[in-house]
């Protein structure tokens, strides 16, 4: 039973206590000091005020959410009644991949301080329910033991990826920063066409104090950009690191200007800055020195001594909420190892000499832009690692200035460097460079995977990928963000503790191969009863290949990433922009809007529907790393893998939120998880695959499929794959298919160009195959699968031959001709000629009967007359009917003929399964 | 099948690398992909496996070996190997999903996979679905025996020669000249040729041999050509003639009845009164030494030929509304067959022989 009094058990009533504190003209909202709520059959009423924490209505009537309520306003009528919040998190509300950084059991009467900037923080006031006590406990402390039940305790942050420290200040109901929420004119940054400074910068300052979205009625998007332009450096930093990612990786090209952030975010970043600048010189140092120095960003002592510019940099990675930029420096071993702050300040001097330099002879508005930026990157610049992040944080701002050298410092510096592969020669084009960067990469993650294999058991756990969908993040994309993960990894194994030197230390001795796994690995908490699916390890590690055929194909078979094997995935997937594009373009927007919607992909087998859809979710979970779209989760079914249409429900819930239950249960939890209002809900992005098999007589699978996005509140995004075009109109009854729209997307089979371009692709750098055997297997299908099947034959029947033979290495005409004589010939003139004499005898006789009767099809007794008189003819001693009939089934059994039971005996009927021409020809030659 | 041995050698081979898991299905014993996936779960010594058992529903155990495979890598975990006997079988499972699932695994770079398919059909491919064999690597192996006659004896010459390590030497010298002798031998030849004409397969050389080996005694130490000869009337007798041997005269008569009715009317299906009419004719015309039954007693016997299967109802499972006199039959039987029968029945009354003959009744 509820414990709190939810809408739907009790009759609550709400009313305003005393007059408006304030009035917001140009919204004509009315802001209050506190409300009060009367429950049905109780007699006091409960009095929330700002700054009190509450509970508000939620998806779980035993755990309402909690937050600290900001706000109270009235909008003109006074009817709708709106509370700005801050949001704190329940454990069981994290999702759960994430939960286990937590690191330990979570107290059950735990709550985390609700760190996102994305997250909507306006309710509905009528969904409050009653105040609750929140009391925030330092770090190291324990629990308090036998509290009352109503008590909460607050001590870490969560920011979607990991679990802080929580800096009591921000728990501090509302003092200074109340005010500027409830002065007279309050228009925040709805002001933001009209930017009126002072208003400006006290929405900063009161982000900046407090660290919460505190910014009204605003969209998420704007209020992203303008948070991330205010807090700046953590989030800028990463921001802008991925965004230069993205731009280098082959798929920016593919992201409509519309929708690339970046475009805002630097007029944004401009205006943020700006104001920084402003900010700065109101205020005074003593604030920054206030900020608490218990954290490890120790680089606010340097700020007074360094200024103008350099104030607004270091203001902005000091202020109290800049955790996430304290947790990206305090990765940097260097830092860590340098425990003395003085030493530490030297490093920074030091370290921003080079600052000058780099913005002179820019624009002055990009001036002021990249102080910022540089100055950044000096707070960590002492390894080669940061000096990458910041070449790179540098380009979307400078993507003017961009100049091709960069490009290549950048690509000398990256990991994949240093694992001994041949280094690239220089080009200048950027694409280019970034695209050898990640081949490098890729092959630097091969070595390691290899290395992996042989140092196996020391680190066992990280081979334990738990999630299906970081399961899907593909080795390509681990490759390029490596380093970028590096950090994050590091980040989320922070988590609440303090990290030791030496964890520290093995997580950064690591490869990058292995650290992106290690984020998925640390000891989940499992379902008690399901034990560990796991293949045992095996033995003797696998092989290594050897010349550059083998190479083509050999990995394939005995350590993997064989570039021609259907299952390694390629850097990019060639002749399928057009579709990644309108895909991406798709699910981006419906995720940036928050809405939902259908996608029908169609297409014949071996086309690349899946790995389109999966390329174009990895992107978005890239970009959603970097926090240029709004986080969300992504699911994934396949009709094939799951053994009843119901299943899928399961599956989705299991995916979801870990629970098991049974089809019509599940089906029922997901009914309303998708249509309960939830502020926080993250998107999510459904891909079912092999749609067809989901259809069940009365299509309600299919039909909740559809239906659920199209709720207010589901924010589901489903992707549905399947072979045939017409689907929607063949086997879908009118309201699935209305539900399903008509976002359609058909993939044509690639065409001989585009198959060729893909084998080139896969084949890359190593050249085996001969130009006109690659014509050849284009030629052939529409079906990459089997082309690259085809190839791979070719290669092995090549390698073959080349043992006995010194031939030119290279795969030719003849190797390919042969591994398709080898997979299409046809099979049946070969077993008529191995068959034996009565077998041969009976098939003429079945053919005799034939052209007798006129028909394709006869009985055994006509057949076996004919066939008593062939034997005969032969001068072969006639055979009995039981032989006749054993000798009938065993052409039977191998489909030379088609047969019925062979319980009619006598009145078997015989058919052939070849033609007769055939039969005809394999008899002659012999 | 050949297949078989071929793959246990192999096998073989490769247990030296012991990093390799086997698993083993058939599709005449895992008939659906329930049985299926809790056998590769058992084979696989999954953590899911208590004792011999496997426990959890079939919805959960696929999402249990798929989560398994998923996990591997292509380095640290081991390669697994399925023999899937019987293929055809699998690809008649509702949907293919274990195929499907074996085959996409063995397609991405998951757990390293292989799976292999044995199966007699030729059309195996067409049995599976689009996406299914577009997964599938387009590799077959066919084996055909195309053995000639000379090599068919080499192999009965070795299956039949005792080997080297026999404790006794001088009977293994003795019986293995003697098998050579046999090898060369005119009728023995024959019977091969015979058997080898049929089909080149082994097994029913072995199950011809076995019969020729059964009739060794202490007594009757070596074989002898009679042997052979004995054996192959066994395995090349027509089960029919044989049943019809056994019949009574009154039953005899019936079938000959049925043959001249199927001449008469080619082949059309007849029932028991005419049947028994054309007995009443030969009774009447010809009928010496057979007595006159009465309509039941005839009728008993006309059912004992059905329960012998050597007649059968036209319309076989449907429910009979017909009286049994008027039900529709059809004789299963050929000419030769009744013919051949009637030559070799012991004192079978010469005016029954002669009605057989005879072209009309």
């Amino acid at each position: 039973m509820s414990r709190y009094a939810t809408r739907l058990t009790m009759r609550r009533t709400y009313k305003w206590n005393g007059r408006p504190v304030s009035l917001d003209r140009k919204l004509r909202r009315h802001y209050y000091e506190s409300m009060s709520i009367s429950v049905e059959g109780r007699k006091d009423d409960i009095n929330v005020s700002l700054g009190q924490y509450i509970l508000i209505e939620g998806e779980d009537d035993d755990n309402p959410f909690v937050a600290q309520l900001l706000k109270l306003y009235a909008d003109d009528s006074g009817k709708k009644k709106t509370a700005v919040v801050q949001w704190f998190v329940r454990m069981c509300e994290i999702p759960p991949n994430k939960q286990k950084l937590l690191g330990r059991e979570p107290h059950p009467q735990e709550i985390f301080f609700y760190h996102d900037h994305s997250c909507e923080n306006e309710v509905d006031g009528q969904t409050v329910l009653a105040a609750v006590n929140i009391k925030h406990i330092p770090l190291e402390d324990p629990f308090p033991e036998g509290t009352n039940k109503g008590m909460l305790f607050v001590k870490l942050l969560w920011n979607t990826k990991s679990f802080q420290e929580l800096d009591p200040k921000m728990m501090q109901p509302l003092q200074s920063n109340a005010s500027p929420e409830r002065s007279p004119k309050e228009p925040i940054s709805r002001a933001l066409p009209t930017p009126d400074l002072s208003i400006m910068k006290r929405a900063m300052s009161s982000v900046l104090t407090r660290g919460c979205m505190s910014t009204g009625k605003i969209n998420s998007s704007e209020a992203e950009s303008l948070h991330s332009a205010s807090k700046l450096s953590a989030a800028k930093a990463l921001s802008a690191k991925r965004r230069s990612r993205a731009a280098s990786g082959p798929h920016v090209r593919k992201k409509l200007e519309l929708h690339s952030p970046s475009k805002d975010m630097s007029r944004d970043d401009v205006l943020g800055e700006l104001l920084d600048e402003q900010i700065t010189k109101e205020k005074t140092m003593s604030k920054l020195n206030t900020s608490p120095t218990s954290r490890i960003s120790i680089s606010i002592r340097l700020t007074p001594c360094t200024i103008n510019e350099k104030q607004v940099s270091s203001q902005s990675t000091n202020s109290p909420d800049k955790s996430r930029l304290t947790a990206l420096d305090s990765t940097h071993p260097t830092r860590l190892q340098l425990p003395e702050k003085d030493a530490d300040d030297d490093d920074d001097d030091d370290d921003e000499d080079p600052q000058p330099l780099n913005h002179t002879g820019r624009t002055p508005r990009k001036r002021e832009a990249t102080p910022r930026r540089v100055s950044l990157r000096s707070l960590k610049a002492s390894t080669p690692y940061t000096r990458k992040d910041s070449s790179s944080l540098r380009e979307p701002a400078l993507a003017a200035f961009f100049l091709p050298d960069r490009a290549e410092e950048e690509n000398e510096e990256s990991p994949a460097q240093s694992a001994a592969t041949p280094r690239s020669k220089r080009k200048s084009a950027r694409l280019v460079s970034s695209r050898i960067r990640k081949q490098l990469n890729l092959l630097d993650n091969k070595m390691d995977l290899q290395s992996d294999g042989e140092d196996g058991d020391d680190d066992d756990d990280n081979f334990v990928p738990t999630k299906i969908d970081l399961q899907s993040s593909s080795d390509e994309e681990i490759a390029a963000r490596v380093d970028s993960e590096d950090e994050v990894v590091v980040k989320k194994r922070k988590g609440p503790q303090t990290p030791s030197r030496a964890d520290k230390t093995r997580v950064l001795a690591r490869t990058p191969r292995k650290t992106p796994n290690k984020k998925v690995a640390p000891t989940m908490p499992r379902t008690p009863r399901l034990a560990n699916p796991s293949i045992p390890s095996r033995l003797t590690p696998a092989k290594k290949p050897g010349n550059v055929l083998e190479e083509a194909r050999t990995r394939t078979v005995w350590w993997g990433g064989g570039r021609l094997h259907v299952s390694s995935i390629p850097e990019s997937l060639p002749c399928r922009e057009q579709e990644f594009q309108d895909i991406y373009n798709f699910v981006e927007s419906k995720v940036i809007d928050g809405t939902g919607g259908c996608m029908y992909i169609s297409g014949v087998p071996g086309t690349g529907k899946t790995a389109t859809v999966h390329e174009v979710i990895r992107s978005l979970q890239q970009s959603a790393e970097h926090e240029e779209i709004p986080h969300f989760n992504f699911i994934e079914i396949n009709g094939m893998k799951m053994t009843d249409p119901h299943q899928a429900y399961v599956q989705i819930l299991q995916k979801l939120t870990e629970q098991k239950a049974t089809p019509d249960h599940a089906a029922a939890l997901l009914e309303k998880r998708f249509s309960a209002p939830a502020p926080k809900k993250e998107t999510t992005v459904l891909l079912v695959d092999e749609l067809d098999l989901l259809w069940t007589r009365k299509q309600n699978v299919m039909y909740n499929l559809f239906d659920w996005p199209t709720r207010r509140n589901a924010r589901l995004v489903v992707l549905t794959i399947a072979n045939t075009m017409d689907l929607p109109e063949r086997i879908m009854i009118n309201r699935v298919a209305s539900r399903l729209g008509l976002t359609r997307m058909s993939f044509q089979p690639y065409t001989f160009k585009q198959l060729q371009q893909i084998i080139a692709s896969r084949l890359n750098r190593v050249k085996a195959f001969e130009e006109d055997a690659l014509q050849l297997v284009a030629a052939l299908s529409g079906d990459a699968r089997r082309c690259l099947d085809i190839c791979r034959r070719a290669t092995e029947i090549c390698e073959l031959s080349g043992i006995q033979q010194k031939g030119s290495g290279l795969v030719g005409m003849s190797h390919v001709m042969e591994a398709l004589d080898e997979m299409f010939s046809s099979c049946y003139i070969a077993a008529i000629r191995c068959a034996s004499v009565q077998e041969q005898l009976f098939l003429r006789a079945v053919l005799a009967e034939f052209r007798r009767l006129g028909l394709e099809e006869a009985t055994f007794q006509q057949v076996f007359v004919q066939h008593q008189g062939l034997c005969r003819v032969e001068g072969l001693q006639p055979v009995s009917v039981s032989e006749g009939l054993a000798v009938c089934q065993k052409l039977g059994s191998c489909r030379l003929l088609l047969l019925e039971g062979s319980r009619l005996d006598l009145f078997l009927r015989v058919r052939l399964n070849v033609s007769q021409d055939d039969v005809l020809y394999a008899l002659k030659v012999d | 099948m050949l297949l078989r041995c071929v793959l246990k050698e192999l096998m073989a081979l490769k247990e030296v690398e012991k990093n390799l898991l086997l698993v083993e299905l058939n599709g005449l014993l895992q008939t659906d992909d329930k049985i299926a996936l809790k056998e590769i779960t058992r084979q696989l010594h999954l953590e899911n496996v208590v004792g011999d058992k496997v426990f959890g529903s079939f919805a959960e155990n696929l999402a249990f070996l798929l989560e398994a495979l998923k996990r591997g890598d292509k380095s640290s975990s081991r390669p697994v190997v399925f023999v899937l006997d019987e293929f055809d079988l699998f690809a008649h499972h509702k949907n293919q999903t274990l195929l499907y699932n074996l085959l996409d695994v063995s397609q991405s770079a998951q757990t390293p996979v292989a799976v292999l398919g044995l199966t007699c059909r030729l059309d195996v491919l067409e049995l599976l679905e689009k996406r299914v064999k577009s997964r599938f690597s387009h590799r077959q192996i066919h084996l055909f025996s195309s053995l000639t006659f000379p090599q068919y004896v080499d192999v009965v010459r070795g299956q039949l020669s005792l080997t080297q390590d026999f404790p006794q030497p001088t009977f293994s010298s003795q019986w293995n000249k003697s098998i050579s002798k046999l090898c060369e031998d005119k009728s023995v030849l024959d019977i091969l040729k015979r058997n080898f004409n049929t089909s080149k397969d082994f097994r029913s050389l072995q199950s011809l041999l076995f019969l020729v080996v059964s009739r060794l005694s202490i007594s009757h130490s070596t074989l002898e050509e009679a042997d052979f000869l004995e054996a192959s009337r066994l395995t090349f007798a027509d089960s029919k003639a044989n049943v019809l041997h056994g019949l009574s005269i009154l039953e005899l008569c019936l079938v000959i009845a049925m043959k001249h009715l199927n001449d008469t009317y080619d082949g059309e299906p007849f029932n028991f009164q005419m049947i028994h009419n054309e007995f009443k004719k030969f009774i009447q015309r010809k009928s010496h030494s057979i007595h006159k039954f009465e309509k039941p007693v005839v009728m008993k016997a006309f059912e004992h030929l059905v329960q012998l299967e050597l007649v059968r109802p036209l319309d076989s499972g449907g429910v009979c509304k017909v009286q049994r006199e008027y039900q529709l039959m059809r004789m299963m039987l050929d000419h030769t067959q009744v013919m051949e029968a009637l030559q070799r029945y012991p004192q079978c009354p010469t005016d029954v022989k002669q009605w057989a003959l005879s072209a009309f009744a």
